[in-house]
């Protein structure tokens, strides 16, 4: 088989030439990147493709105002060389050598917690320089068939280059194509991504169509250029520090909204839009109110579509990959494999679409790094187990160190800080084979999974915005949810979650 | 948190004569529907999944695209909802864990609304509110015809 050693250069010197490959992953984004160097570190063989030039996916390009919205933080309250840093460092990819790990604080410049674009894409560059990753770059994904084979069912994958051939596909290929709404007019609305450099602004009346942070952003960084910004969509504006939660509008872009409130030429409005119309150098831009139905008519000099981006699935639902919602987002298990093609997996930003709980309507991190880098290991090593017979290191705990264990891990471990609700640590209790530790998986899978007994703990954020250790037991097929207190300090180790953690794993381990 | 671009994370769905076509929002206009579309994202399900798990908090308000559920309580099936029902909102307006799992029959594409913006969500829509409550009135009476 042609390509079997993963990186073996082509004719060109470049790795993976076309071929065959037991997986092969597309994209070379943080989520391409990170479930690659996870593959590799378990010893599967694949081939990882790009149509870029080099590492960085939409990093390369976005935000567009030049500043991420996640942090990694050069001094905080865990050491950077150990796993609980990674809580407050969102933006580095992980990795097993204590050198390849934390890339992104040692290029922070003391500006600003949260790295600028270009220092995110040196992070990704210098994460692949450091670990030596290949890549085959400029290999461009063009469309994608299903064939028999004697081995069963196997992918090819047509790229610009030629044919790859794979049992298992890893899409990574992010949620950053442009969607804007159809509707009258719409037609002649630029999209976020078209958005031109903020000085062609100068003295404009801006209307931004949307309210998320794609708005806010585009407003907040216009705000000394435009001479007036309307931000309109039908749906209020919901802020992160208001619905605990980072799916809502970041802090960072809270200044149009303060710009509002007081009346300094920034108008947020709740209204949908009905038409956009052309009127010599200007635009008309008809709403209608949502909280009165009465209509409002807007002259800008611009308008922007901040209205969404789609995932670039290409050809996949004609695969029979099910898609589901305006981003085109594919259904996918708690593993993020398709809920409809099995052998397609997902990862980075799209694994958005497994929804986990989502306890109150909080939402994975699976959209950003901090998330995704750990769906990435966990897709990995449920590759490697259920398609190479790699086995997963089970280790054994004692009965006495379970609860201090698992406290411990809901106060400082990354996995289930950065994957509230989403991951948790399981451990099983099985006749003849004891306490085994089953490492970190996915929530929504333990608890409606069957199995010996075992617990998982996780952490998660209720509708008052309390952090807290959640447990969940498993006990004859039957799984319960036990929630533990909450501290003002956020160190769960506290007598009353021991004594409650006792009396919950008591029975199992007995 | 930092999605694509810029972490644009709620996702209106795709059309509004889907909406207007389901009986809980067949009194809104367009503008209103709008805003309905705006509020609740989109969800898919494989079959078998649980969309509600009996006794876990933080559940939500779930509207039926396509698909049918069933309601089983303790493992026994009660019913089964198709689409235009609706399920979640017994737990979100006592505001106590559901006493039982909601399975999808099948692929279920559904609307899901978060369980703390219920009660905005009702008090801004009375129509959508008096269409939930006949709903309910008509569960109640089968409930009792049943026992009858």
């Amino acid at each position: 088989m042609a390509g079997l050693a993963a990186g073996r250069p082509s004719e060109d010197g470049r790795p993976f030439p076309p071929g065959e490959y037991p997986v092969v992953v597309i994209g070379s984004g943080p989520g391409g990147l990170q479930v690659s160097y996870c593959l590799q570190r378990l010893g599967i063989e694949h081939a990882l493709l790009s149509a870029d030039e080099a590492p960085g996916g939409m990093f390369r390009r976005f935000p567009f105002f030049q500043r991420l919205l996640s942090w990694t933080k050069p001094y905080a309250p865990a050491e950077r060389d150990t796993r609980a840093y990674e809580w407050y460092d969102w933006n580095s990819l992980l990795a097993d050598d204590p050198d390849h790990r934390a890339v992104m604080a040692g290029l922070m410049d003391g500006t600003s917690e949260f790295p600028t674009r270009p220092d995110m894409e040196r992070n990704l560059a210098t994460f692949v320089e450091r670990t030596g990753l290949p890549v085959r770059y400029g290999c461009r994904w063009e469309s994608s068939q299903r064939e028999a084979s004697a081995e069963g069912d196997r992918f090819v994958i047509v790229t610009d280059e030629g044919e790859y051939r794979a049992r298992i596909c890893v899409f990574a290929v992010g949620v950053a194509e442009a969607w804007t709404p159809p509707g009258p007019g719409m037609d002649q609305v630029p999209h976020y991504v078209d958005t031109r450099p903020a000085e062609t602004y100068a003295g404009r009346r801006l209307f931004i169509i949307g309210k998320q942070n794609s708005g806010f952003e585009l407003a907040n960084g216009l705000l000394p250029w435009a001479r007036s910004i309307v931000l309109a969509s039908p749906r209020s504006a919901t802020f992160s520090i208001t619905n605990h939660s980072l799916a809502g509008i970041r802090a960072r872009y809270l200044q149009p909204v303060e710009d509002f409130v007081v009346g300094g030429g920034v108008h947020v409005v709740n209204a949908s839009i009905e038409r956009v119309e052309r009127r010599g150098d200007a635009f008309l831009v008809h709403t209608r109110r949502s909280e009165n139905g009465q209509p409002l008519v807007v002259e800008a000099d611009d308008v922007i579509a901040a209205t969404g981006f789609q995932a670039p699935l290409r050809d996949l639902a004609a695969l029979g990959v099910a898609l589901f919602g305006q981003s085109r987002l594919p259904a996918q298990s708690p593993f993020w494999e398709s809920a409809t093609v099995p052998g397609i997996f997902f990862a980075g930003t799209i694994t958005q679409g497994a929804a986990g709980l989502k306890k109150y309507g909080i939402p994975s991190s699976s959209g950003a790094v901090a998330g995704y880098r750990y769906n990435a290991r966990v897709l990995a090593e449920q590759i490697a187990e259920r398609h190479f017979g790699w086995q997963r290191p089970r280790p054994e705990l004692e009965a006495a160190a379970v609860v201090p264990y698992l406290l411990d891990e809901a106060t400082q471990a990354p996995e289930l800080w950065n994957q509230r609700s989403y991951l948790a640590r399981a451990i099983s209790v099985e006749a003849g084979s004891g306490i085994r530790d089953e490492g970190i998986v996915p929530l929504a899978w333990f608890v409606d999974s069957s199995g010996p007994d075992a617990l998982a703990v996780a952490v998660e954020t209720d509708d008052r915005g309390d952090i807290h250790p959640a447990v969940y037991v498993r006990r004859a097929g039957r799984v319960d949810e036990r929630l533990l207190e909450s501290h003002p300090l956020l160190d769960f180790r506290t007598p009353g979650n021991r004594a409650q953690l006792e009396e919950i794993v008591r029975p199992l381990v007995a | 948190m930092s999605v694509n671009p810029v972490s644009d994370a709620s996702r209106p769905i795709d059309g509004l004569d889907e909406l207007a076509g389901l009986g809980l929002f067949a009194d809104l206009n367009r503008a209103q529907l709008e805003s309905v579309a705006h509020a609740f994202s989109e969800e898919w399900h494989a079959e078998g999944e649980r969309i509600i798990r009996q006794g876990f908090s933080g559940t939500g308000f779930y509207v039926i695209l396509e698909g049918e559920v069933a309601i089983r309580v303790d493992g026994e099936q009660r019913a089964i909802l198709r689409r235009g029902d609706f399920f979640g909102e017994v737990s979100v307006l006592l505001e106590e864990p559901p006493v039982a799992d909601v399975v999808a029959l099948g692929p279920l594409r559904c609307l899901h609304l978060a369980g703390p913006t219920l009660r905005a969500f009702l008090l801004e829509r009375p129509e959508v509110m008096y269409r939930m409550l006949q709903a309910q009135a008509r569960r109640l009476r089968a409930a009792n015809q049943w026992r009858g």
